[in-house]
């Protein structure tokens, strides 16, 4: 049952000597060994000796008495954090030779915390994708199956798809996101776990590979809201390297989790109330707004009057950052190079090579919203409707004390669907889209299947730096929920 | 002063205005800890931000913004508060981020002003329209291999100011004025070092011609000329060109344009139509800068004494005229060595010796300032000889002489020289007895009229003194002695 436990359950575990960090280690290295092959939910898998090194280091500290707060629990790293002497490629192949000298400062801190870090997750290419298509080491499977209908393969959603994955199959116990547009919330609700993307600036960017550098914060992904919290104490905190990166103190974020939310006010959006969003969604909110209530929250209508220009917004400003964010991939320094006579020919050849298509088309766009003479109609006005957008939320927050929404128009769909139509495609994160651009902190809490058999979430969004109410209130909601299923591949399924 | 091209179809004025790259003087590079020493082996001092590889991000180095401040305060310049740094995009093998952060918008300090002086002692003043801050680029090598090129990213990342001035230029020569001037005013700053040999001050020069009272016609810049001879030299060659376009009824193209000194041209390096798009935004790896009017007040208190200040205090203090209180001013050391040597002493006395025989004496040795054969305080001792009545004016010089030449003291050599003037009125006297017996023709016809033998009479006497002789003592014993 070594897979199955939370990060809680797992330290206290350790703690109480019942197992060891060891037998922790190798219950999760061998689920990837047998369950990774056929979910690729991990690019790298760490050597055995080293994670057994780890665990055997975390074993020492437990036995005198110097365990840290996430010592010897397996964590899983999205293939987007710079690891010190392991490679690290953003799903990309034009990073598929990169080994940093450098860890990122969100994992040296879970280093610091004790983790133990068990493979590097697959992810969408720079992490652009909701649906983890677009690796250049192969699509992630969704653990989950739809009853009756086991063979057709989901997604995992995206981009954190190999981390969601990996932590619904009991391949890891937590795993880090990063969530630029909905990457964390949107793989989380597909696969049936807890994702917390922080507010803007909790955590620091500093050594994570940048997709849109004003949009993409890391955060944690677990099978509970109280790990979430413990996890994302351990990754958040000022760190002078990252200029965009927060000096408020960081609070004890577990501790949020089971506080009583009587007396909250919950906003409810209309503007979510969009027109084709399935029954079993709407309907699984409804369950959501009864459950709050029934905890003594008091339910709130609310307007977000500019959420509909949030996709399109977001689908300017990302691709326009990304854009010159991915300039530096040139074959010149590190990564994959393709010689050519020319100097614009190593550039062609190296990033026509490098690039898979949706980078391509993004980085085309967003030299597109910035170029001579298109910059105020696209680029100029994104960023003011960016401005609207956030307005929103805030004078939202004069009202309520956090929004209850969907985190996801649909349950996890079918590798191939909506891979030929890229809007469709960005229609999945439309509701993730408008907490990223106004930086404010949003969990997705899986709360119970569809019909068929599918795990379905809904999202807190709070204020900025507020995530302990969001965390509060997600812990109200995971209670009533009950949330219990463990997905049909998992280490421990039919054991 | 006007500088006027005649062409066939009348008189042509130039309009000129300069865009200067100074590298700001700083420990560590604008967005990284990087060193930023000139000279290093090639990528030794490349931090893991300047080489841009993936995660990395830029902090803003305070240092920089400090001296970016302080040189718009030396500028008479209004300083923004709020600044921002935006990208400016382009793919090029010495720019590893592919994006050089800079501020195109919000630059940190607004319009000031340059005051030039020009030759008979004119002045003006030149408008300055902005400066920036932002990143230098790498440097390619193309000369290590036959068929490679190599990359040194050591300059990647320095801090540059980049100084825009007004289109106000008239001349070549004004432009060379203004140059001078700035590197004036940016070394006694010290924030920058003003060495164009060493790259770390260049100009684009901004090129246009018109007639009389007409609005600007379409300008030419010039990249990255690298001394102030070349720039005058470009801006004559330029001005010609685009003169002889116009009178020929052709038009001159808007573009980026190279000027090649050894043939004494200038050539298209890029024509409007392949110029850069540059996509330029606020980068968001970057908050607003944000700085304090208090933080801007106690940077403006602790400024150096600018040239201009200097000059008028120079002039007002020790009695300097204008055009001595300029040529010392010029450079800070030479100013410093001044004022070390006019410090409590005669001032004009001091100027003389130090622009009349120190800068020969410089000359002639082939040495500066910095390593002066005769330090400022022995100068000055040699002056209060002379102010005390030790030695008089003409035996100075010959005591200087040997200071050059031995590095000696000036009384050491006094003493060792037995220089020492000659005070003792009955020593005087008795020459002067001596004098008037030996011309006794010469004293009867003074005694007549003929007072401008008065002249020969104190030559005489400081002869047969040699030169030794306190000259007002010597005056006064011939004047009683010849009157009586």
């Amino acid at each position: 049952m070594l897979t199955r436990l939370t990060l809680t359950e797992a330290r206290a575990g350790l703690a109480a000597r019942k197992f060891s960090a060891r037998d922790l280690a190798k219950a999760h290295l061998d689920a990837i060994d047998r369950l990774n092959p056929k979910l690729n939910a991990y690019i790298t898998v760490l050597p055995e000796k080293d994670v057994l090194a780890a665990a055997d280091a975390a074993d020492a500290r437990y036995a005198n008495g110097t365990a840290r707060a996430m010592e010897g629990l397996p964590v899983g790293v999205k293939d987007l954090f710079c690891t010190k002497g392991v490679k690290t490629t953003a799903a990309s192949k034009i990073l598929a030779n990169f080994i940093p000298l450098y860890e990122s400062t969100v994992t040296a801190r879970l280093l610091d915390a004790g983790s133990v870090f068990v493979g590097k997750t697959n992810l969408d290419e720079f992490a652009m994708g909701s649906a983890n298509i677009t690796s250049a080491f192969g699509s992630v499977l969704n653990p989950w199956q739809r009853k009756g209908d086991e063979a057709t393969a989901l997604v995992p959603g995206g981009s954190s798809g190999g981390s969601a994955a990996a932590v619904a199959a009991g391949l890891a116990l937590a795993a880090t996101g990063t969530d630029t547009g909905g990457s964390i919330r949107q793989p989380a609700a597909f696969c049936g776990i807890v994702g917390l993307k922080p507010t803007y600036g909790r955590c620091s960017r500093w050594g994570t590979i940048a997709y849109a550098s004003s949009l993409d914060q890391a955060g944690p992904m677990t099978r509970t809201v109280a790990d979430a919290g413990l996890m994302l104490e351990a990754m958040a905190g000022f760190d002078e390297k990252d200029s965009t990166c927060s000096n408020r103190p960081v609070p004890a974020f577990a501790q949020a989790v089971g506080k009583s939310v009587k007396g909250l006010r919950v906003g409810i959006p209309a503007e979510y109330r969009a027109p084709g969003l399935s029954p079993e969604i709407s309907a699984m909110w409804e369950q959501g707004i009864a459950w709050l209530r029934d905890a003594g929250c008091e339910i709130v209508d609310v307007s977000l009057p500019h959420t509909k220009y949030g996709l399109a917004t977001y689908y300017i400003i990302a691709p326009a950052e990304c854009s010159s964010n991915l300039a530096r991939y040139d074959g010149i320094r590190f990564g994959v190079r393709k010689d050519a006579p020319t100097l614009d020919g190593v550039y062609e050849l190296t990033r026509a090579e490098g690039f898979g298509e949706e980078v391509r088309n993004r980085i085309l766009m967003g030299t597109y919203v910035l170029s001579a003479g298109y910059y105020d109609a696209y680029y100029l006005k994104a960023q003011k409707v960016r401005t609207l957008i956030k307005r929103d939320f805030v004078q939202a927050f004069e009202q309520v004390d956090v929004l209850l929404t969907p985190t996801a128009p649909s349950a996890a769909f079918a590798q191939g669907e909506n891979a030929d139509d890229p809007v469709q495609m960005y229609l999945n994160d439309i509701f993730t889209v408008p907490a990223s651009m106004a930086g404010v902190p949003a969990l997705s809490v899986p709360v119970g299947l569809d019909a068929k058999g599918l795990p379905l979430g809904l999202q807190i969004i709070g204020r900025h730096f507020d995530e302990e109410t969001v965390l509060s209130v997600g812990g109200a909601l995971e209670a009533a929920a009950g949330f219990a299923h463990t997905p049909t591949l998992h280490a421990e399924a039919g054991a | 002063m006007s500088y006027i091209i005649e062409g066939k179809t009348g008189s042509w004025e130039i309009v000129v205005g300069l865009e200067v790259h100074a590298q700001i003087i700083s420990h560590s590079k604008l967005f990284s800890g990087a060193s930023t020493k000139f000279g290093g082996e090639p990528n030794s001092q490349v931090s893991l931000v300047d080489a841009a590889f993936p995660g990395m991000l830029p902090v803003i180095n305070r240092e920089c913004v400090a001296q970016a401040v302080r040189t718009g305060l030396g500028l008479n310049a209004r300083i923004n508060l709020q600044s921002r740094f935006d990208r400016k995009n382009y793919f090029y093998a010495d720019l590893p981020q592919g994006y050089q952060i800079s501020q195109f918008e919000h630059p940190i300090v607004g319009e000031g002003s340059i005051e030039i002086e020009l030759a008979g002692g004119e002045t003006r003043q030149i408008g300055i329209t902005r400066l920036h801050m932002e990143q230098d680029a790498g440097k390619l090598l193309h000369d290590q291999d036959p068929t490679r090129s190599f990359v040194d990213l050591n300059r990647s990342g320095v801090a540059l100011m980049e100084i825009v001035s007004e289109p106000d230029i008239r001349a070549p020569e004004e432009a060379g004025a203004y140059l001078r001037k700035l590197r004036q005013i940016l070394r006694y700053l010290g924030t920058c070092d003003g060495n164009m040999d060493e790259g770390s001050m260049r100009a684009d020069v901004n090129v246009s011609v018109r007639k009389a009272g007409e609005p600007f016609r379409t300008r030419c810049e010039i990249k990255n000329v690298n001394s102030i001879r070349f720039v005058m030299q470009a801006i004559e060659i330029e001005a010609a060109r685009q003169v002889e376009i116009w009178e020929n009824g052709g038009e001159v193209d808007q573009e980026t344009r190279l000027f090649d000194p050894g043939r004494g041209e200038t050539r298209t390096m890029r024509s409007k139509e392949d110029a850069h798009d540059y996509r330029y935004f606020p980068d968001p790896d970057l908050l607003p800068l944000v700085i304090e009017q208090e933080w801007v007040d106690g940077l403006k208190a602790a400024l150096p004494e600018l040239p201009d200040a200097k000059r008028a205090r120079f002039q007002q203090q020790y009695g300097v005229p204008f055009y001595d209180a300029g040529v010392l001013v010029a450079e800070q050391s030479v100013a410093d060595f001044f004022e070390t040597v006019a410090k409590g002493r005669d001032g004009k006395l001091a100027v003389t010796w130090v622009t009349g025989e120190l800068f020969s004496a410089l000359n002639r040795t082939g040495r500066t300032i910095e390593n002066s054969p005769v330090s400022a305080d022995a100068l000055g001792k040699m002056l209060d000889l002379i102010a005390d009545g030790t030695i008089n004016g003409k035996i100075a010089k010959d005591v200087f002489e040997d200071m050059v030449e031995t590095g000696e003291s000036p009384d050491a050599i006094v003493e060792k020289k037995g220089l020492k003037q000659v005070t003792d009125t009955g020593v005087i006297d008795a020459a002067v007895d001596a004098i008037m017996a030996k011309h006794a023709d010469k004293v009867a016809e003074y005694r007549s009229g003929k007072d401008k033998l008065f002249g020969f009479f104190v030559g005489q006497v400081m002869k047969e003194t040699k030169g030794k002789a306190n000259p007002a003592l010597v005056n006064d014993a011939l004047k009683a002695k010849l009157d009586a």
